[in-house]
């Protein structure tokens, strides 16, 4: 920002050397983290993961780019057949090859939907998006042969490298992968974000003939922004299958689209950190409320659905406190803080915070 | 006029080529003649003013000149090569910046981020994407330029403000900063006065004055004082023609444009449409 820096500065005036070091730090901590708990926690930990990594890609297609998708489900399907494809007869590849693989084909995939949805506004999107979430998990169904049918593809877990010794758990094993494929997703989303492409996105979300007049090419930047999401999808999809183990149409169906569109509104539209948070809702709340239904005792029908019916009741009230999500919320508390602090009049209010603003640590 | 004189003397040299040639400009909207064989042009150095009533083609002939309509037939040339069919987002690259009367600024980027992305240069998506120190350097570079804009626009002190948040007097500056942020060497001002307060027109006509120097501007706007304080030369559209063009002195005395346009005996413009 300012021309002169001094020297202490400098370690995090760079962004790559900031970022870098934010990254570290989260992945340090989870990785404490997944020793500590127990194989069934390493499990959930790994789900937080994988939905951030989708939700993260969606959240700059939809908060970023404006462009809304309810057919991140089938973008996150092709990821997770890709790998189950790689893998069938128990092909033996490497965790980061497979992963890899899975995120060209996402994205390849994604360059044909970007050009289509680069065409296409508001609910028209939305429901060709729509479409896509619908029709992809029958073609499946239909190709038996290649993709399993109904019964999907089983898909063999990856082991833990010897160097870990014998006896590590291959739950843990798998949070490591997911959390490191997380992270590094966050980090180079964070840099994208934080520079001209970032600006591009949002200046063609807010205003599109602006962002043309002022050397934007509005339909090359809505094409990059949903072939990233994709991309993103397709690692979330990869991860996926081995984390279930098996890939079936059933594993992404609308409704997990629909839950990756809730995770990126409850946790704060258009921001990284609000993926993640999102992501820990949409994991855990459904926990939580299962273990609150199966406590007090009541008859079947109406015990298996209470978590439903909790869940929506969390939902409903969380966007009418926090209507900007979670993320959101926290942004205006430390504002409100810190205005208060400094003694600003008036600190805190809506508008002089930036909800949007998708770069940690600020 | 010793203004005219000047503009004059760089004329001379830039004779052949014209910043803007508008050759026979045809634009139909269905049935309706949005501008009908408007022919105009401006040179280096100027300042026009494009005035007219409401309906008269103003806006209409920019967004030909920006590629946001399609005329039926004519020619619009920026500094000698053919300008239509060129994309929208390809003239800042060519040096045309232009606001839009409904401001388009950008709410969900700061004034800072709404005035650096108005720059022709960006770092590219892998540096960004890698965050290599080019990217850094690049950035660092565009938001010093952006500061020094604001600065001189006097909205220093609102770099990282939402443009909602803040007077409308102040947004319409942030929008000048970003046009000006693309070093354009022509600039397209849609209404830059509409709603602002007599001092800010009056500092607005002065940066205008400062701008000729560096660039050509065309102005679309109804405040006849600041358009008679600012412009070279003025074009009077009236129903999707051109009525007349002069200097200031000129238009204020036509007759014809005091019929057209400043109110007097004035006529429907179905009265004054013969064609």
């Amino acid at each position: 920002m300012v021309a002169v820096r001094s020297r202490a500065d400098r370690l995090v005036a760079s962004t790559l050397r900031r970022h870098l070091l934010i990254a570290l730090g989260a992945a340090v901590v989870l990785l404490l983290l997944s020793a500590q708990i127990g194989a069934y926690d390493d499990y959930n930990l790994t789900a937080v993961a994988i939905f951030a990594v989708a939700a993260a890609g969606l959240t700059l297609l939809t908060g970023l780019n404006g462009q809304l998708s309810l057919g991140h489900g089938a973008l996150m399907a092709i990821g997770a057949y890709t790998t189950s494809l790689l893998l069938k007869d128990h092909r033996q590849l490497p965790v980061i090859v497979v992963l890899l693989i899975s995120v060209v084909s996402a994205g390849v995939i994604g360059i044909a939907f970007g050009y289509a949805a680069a065409r296409l506004r508001g609910p028209y999107l939305a429901g060709a998006t729509l479409t896509l979430a619908v029709a992809l998990p029958q073609v499946a169904t239909r190709y038996k042969s290649i993709f399993g049918g109904e019964s999907g593809l089983t898909v063999p877990p990856s082991a833990p490298p010897d160097w870990l010794g014998a006896d590590f758990p291959p739950e843990r094993w798998l949070a490591w992968i997911a959390v490191a494929a997380a992270v590094v997703t966050m980090l180079l989303l964070a840099n994208l974000l934080r520079s001209a492409p970032g600006r591009a996105f949002k200046a063609v979300r807010d205003n599109e003939a602006a962002a043309a007049l002022a050397g934007i090419d509005v339909a090359r930047t809505q094409v990059l922004a949903f072939v990233i999401s994709a991309a993103c999808a397709g690692l979330a999809g990869a991860l996926f299958a081995y984390w279930s183990g098996i890939t079936s149409p059933a594993g992404f169906s609308l409704s997990l689209s629909l839950q990756l569109i809730t995770a990126i509104v409850i946790g704060g539209l258009g921001s990284l950190a609000g993926a993640v948070w999102g992501s820990i809702v949409l994991v855990f709340v459904p926990l939580l409320t299962s273990g609150l239904a199966s406590s007090v005792h009541l008859p079947s029908a109406v015990a298996d659905n209470l978590p439903l019916a909790i869940y929506g009741g969390i939902l409903v009230i969380a966007m009418l406190v926090a209507p900007h999500g979670i993320q959101g919320a926290l942004r205006r508390i430390l504002a409100i803080g810190r205005a208060r602090r400094e003694h600003t009049p008036g600190g805190g209010q809506k508008g002089v915070v930036d909800w949007d603003d998708p770069a940690p640590g600020t | 006029m010793e203004k005219r004189g000047e503009g004059k003397e760089e004329r001379v040299g830039e004779l052949s080529r014209p910043t803007l040639e508008v050759v026979d400009l045809t634009v139909r909207f269905g049935g309706i003649l949005a501008l009908d064989q408007v022919s105009l042009r401006i040179d280096a150095g100027e300042v026009v003013a494009i005035i007219g009533p409401n309906g008269a083609g103003k806006t209409t002939l920019f967004n030909a000149v920006c590629g946001f309509v399609r005329p039926g037939s004519g020619r619009i040339d920026y500094r000698g090569e053919p300008l239509l069919g060129t994309a929208p987002h390809r003239l800042a690259r060519l040096g045309i910046a232009r606001t839009l009367q409904s401001l388009g600024l950008w709410p969900g980027l700061s004034v800072q981020e709404n005035v650096v992305a108005g720059s022709n240069r960006r770092p590219g998506f892998v540096s960004s994407l890698l965050a290599l120190p080019s990217s850094d350097r690049i950035e660092a570079e565009l938001a010093s330029k952006a500061h020094d804009i604001l600065g001189r626009l006097g909205i220093a002190g609102y770099a990282s403000a939402y443009p909602l948040t803040l007077p409308y007097g102040v947004q319409k500056r942030v929008i000048i900063a970003r046009a000006l942020m693309a070093e354009p060497s022509l600039l397209l001002l849609d209404e830059p006065v509409s709603g602002l307060s007599a001092e800010d027109i009056d500092e607005l006509a002065g940066l205008i004055k400062q701008l000729r120097t560096r660039m050509c501007v065309a102005v679309v706007e109804h405040h006849l004082d600041f358009v008679m304080a600012i412009s070279d030369r003025i074009i009077v559209l009236n129903v999707g023609r051109v009525i007349a063009s002069g200097t200031p002195k000129e238009i204020r005395d036509d007759p014809q444009v005091a019929t057209a346009y400043l109110g007097e005996d004035v006529p429907t413009p179905e009265a004054s449409s013969d064609a």
